[in-house]
């Protein structure tokens, strides 16, 4: 299956804002950051209330036909031909590359095929279809980035957070070593294989650390909570956050609760 | 000279892979290793356009492999026109016992081997040593591991998982070598040694790296010059290959060359490529008198069969995937416990010994796509993964398993958990009840979450979903 070619679309009036299982249950200060940053570029965003998740645990792990079942479920959900914006590489990536194979001889495959090409990651939307300008309103400092695996490989689109950060004039984006290497998430490969993962977890929380930073923003919700749970235990002096809450803090005027 | 061991239970990939993790060593060399790979081959492309490059190299192999019963049919007629002499193995046994009648009707005792991973993949000194026939391996990185009694831990460098000080001993202990840490010395200590098995050998085995249909020529890349030697100073040479390796015309070689050695060791192109076409010709001073190929199937006609796994005969055995797995370098090789380690060790290795022996191979990724974004013919290795994931717990009812052992890792309880998830995830009503009394109970969050919490804080559930965040701002 060749990859849906990637052609930016004119900035649309309305966008599916599609949270993922994560964002809604463990990160939804991240979801209703990108919901703000959205709306503020004009973009009336609507939230399909039956959302779920995009299947892709089950998928990943081999269950295609339980991967099948709750991919289905998401596929009515966006009847207008508006974008969909997914604020994780991951997710975004299954919608966008593997829902047209997962669908392929069923009556959902056109449907499939139509939800994959309408897929954005949501920075990379941010920067590339809303050509969004942002202007720093924050104190300066250091921060570090983890692009996702899946945002950098999949969606390629590892280049969009650091211009994203870039654009702030007061923050200091420090490289870390070998940025481009796995930080060991992985989904159920977490759990299955738990030394190989935590030695990953372990050298990139030290290659994070050893920026100086001190702070580090991530695409994805997998790698924040795999990222920041070692460093939380081993007590190591690094914080993570989404980018998109980032951006947001930085961004933002008022300093209301975003909720 | 020590027996390199079978391979080993690939079923104890875990401990392995635990006891691996566990040693500075082993990781340290790993890392090392694998970090100049990488730059060496990042330089190695520096101002070609890579893209176009692997694009061209992707769809060079994907023609010959369209193509590839016919030419097999032409790479043997060519072959047999210039004096050698094809074989067919439909696995390894019988490919080895293919060339224990060469040996036999040479009278031949001793074998002097260049690099080969197939001859791996059989476990060809093994069954020469059985008959007593002595094979020993020519290749400094094969050497070092035959002397060390142990099986290669990367395709293209065997001795990798060793440091210097480590060879040094090894060689000391064996060979009678100074102890040193001068490269120089211990390689001209080992090219002494094998120079005189080269000079009395019977019969050299060697591998292919391209076996070309249109001319009838085998093509072996090398830096040692010992491929060289095993093929043309005993009086018998005979190259071993997969049925995979061959390719239509000799215009094809040159793209597949610079991408290998590139990909492979960061070389712009490797000391020695050898192109042989038949034995020596009578008015010819040197060369061997009789040329043999073995093509061996071993389980990759089956590959074949699928349109899918189809594209795990692409490869061309660089070791870039391997060179740029997380995984790879963390546990190393010799983990594995199969010929083949690492990325495309996961997606062969399964046809080669059936998923219930190999069922955990492709779980061990975290599906980076390293290994996707650096091979140089584009095999899509994380979907294939993911598809011998299904094929492993049989679960596609629409795509019905077809590798051998399919099914073998489906557990009752896994499949179960999976069959609710899938429940509750299809129900957007369940889903949101579901998650809004996780979110309210979350005080009452079990603190231990198995493997994931022995490294990690558990995650926090947040006090409300984003679906409930957003139901209260609509209204």
């Amino acid at each position: 299956m060749a990859d849906p070619i990637k052609v930016y679309p004119p900035k649309p009036s309305h966008v599916y804002f599609y949270a993922t299982c994560l964002v809604d249950m463990f990160y939804p200060d991240a979801g209703m950051a990108g919901i703000q940053l959205l709306e503020r570029e004009g973009i009336r965003v609507i939230f399909p209330e039956d959302q779920t998740c995009c299947g892709q645990p089950a998928y990943t792990s081999g269950y295609h036909d339980e991967a099948r079942a709750v991919a289905r479920a998401q596929l009515d959900l966006f009847p207008e031909d508006w974008p969909i914006v997914v604020p994780s590489g991951s997710c975004g990536g299954m919608m966008r590359k593997h829902y047209p194979g997962l669908f392929r001889n069923t009556d959902q495959e056109t449907k499939a095929a139509g939800i994959a090409t309408r897929t954005w990651e949501l920075t990379d939307f941010l920067l590339n279809v809303c050509h969004i300008k942002l202007e720093d309103l924050g104190e300066p400092t250091n921060v570090a980035m983890h692009t996702s695996c899946s945002a950098r490989r999949e969606m390629g689109i590892a280049e969009v957070g650091p211009r994203l950060i870039g654009q702030l004039n007061n923050v200091n984006l420090i490289e870390q070593v070998r940025a481009e290497e796995c930080c060991g998430f992985g989904g159920t490969f977490a759990v299955r294989h738990p030394e190989i993962s935590g030695a990953m977890v372990s050298e990139k929380v030290d290659t994070l650390t050893d920026t100086g930073a001190g702070t580090f923003v991530t695409t994805d919700c997998g790698c924040l909570m795999n990222i920041a749970g070692f460093a939380g235990k081993n007590q190591k002096p690094l914080s993570g956050q989404h980018i998109l809450s980032f951006l947001w803090e930085r961004t933002n005027p008022g300093k209301e609760d975003n909720s | 000279m020590t027996q390199t061991p079978h391979h080993t239970d690939v079923r104890e990939f875990h401990p392995r892979a635990r006891a691996a993790i566990a040693d500075p060593k082993i990781r340290k060399n790993f890392r090392k290793a694998m970090d100049g790979l990488i730059t060496k081959r990042k330089d190695a492309f520096e101002g070609w356009d890579l893209e176009a490059l692997r694009d061209l190299g992707a769809n060079i192999r994907l023609r010959a492999l369209a193509n590839l019963p016919d030419l097999l049919e032409q790479l043997e007629k060519k072959l047999s026109e210039n004096g050698v002499k094809v074989h067919w193995a439909i696995d390894g046994d019988e490919a080895c016992r293919i060339i224990r009648d060469i040996c036999v009707a040479r009278n031949a005792k001793t074998v002097i081997k260049g690099k080969s991973m197939v001859t791996e993949e059989m476990e060809l000194n093994h069954y020469l040593d059985d008959h007593d026939i002595e094979a020993l391996e020519s290749d400094l990185g094969e050497y070092i591991v035959q002397l060390a009694g142990e099986t290669p831990s990367h395709i293209i460098m065997p001795a990798i998982h060793k440091n210097t000080g480590e060879i040094s001993e090894l060689m000391h202990e064996k060979t009678g070598t100074d102890l040193s840490s001068d490269v120089e010395y211990l390689t001209a200590s080992a090219r002494h040694q094998l120079r005189e098995k080269f000079m009395n050998a019977d019969v050299g085995v060697s591998g292919v790296n391209f076996a070309v249909a249109e001319t009838g020529t085998l093509c072996l890349v090398e830096n040692e010059g010992n491929g060289r030697m095993t093929t043309t100073v005993p009086q018998c040479h005979i190259a071993v290959t997969g049925i995979e390796k061959v390719v239509g015309k000799l215009e094809d070689v040159a793209p597949l060359l610079a991408l290998l050695t590139r990909s492979a060791t960061g070389q712009h192109i490797t000391t020695y490529f050898n192109m042989i076409s038949g034995p020596r010709k009578p008015e010819e001073l040197d060369g061997p008198e009789e040329v043999h190929l073995v093509l061996v199937d071993n389980g990759r006609s089956s590959i074949y069969q699928d349109d899918e796994l189809l594209d795990t005969l692409r490869c061309i055995r660089c070791g870039a995937c391997m060179n740029h797995c997380p995984v790879y370098t963390r546990v190393g090789g010799h983990t594995y416990g199969t010929t083949y380690p690492g990325p495309i060790g996961k997606i062969l290795m399964p046809h080669l010994i059936g998923l219930d022996e190999g069922r955990h191979l492709p779980t061990a990724s975290s599906l980076c796509g390293a290994c996707g974004e650096v091979c140089p013919v584009k095999i899509p290795i994380p979907d294939l993964l993911v598809r011998l994931r299904q094929e492993s717990v049989d679960g596609d009812k629409l795509n019905p398993a077809k590798v051998r052992g399919h099914g073998a890792k489906r557990g009752t309880l896994e499949a179960m958990v999976w069959k609710g998830w899938s429940w509750m995830h299809a129900r957007p009503g369940v889903y949101r009840l579901g998650t809004k009394v996780a979110s309210r109970l979350r005080r009452l969050q079990p603190g231990n979450l198995g493997g994931w919490t022995r490294y990690r804080t558990a995650p926090k559930l947040a006090a409300r979903t984003l679906h409930e965040r957003m139901k209260e701002r609509s209204q």
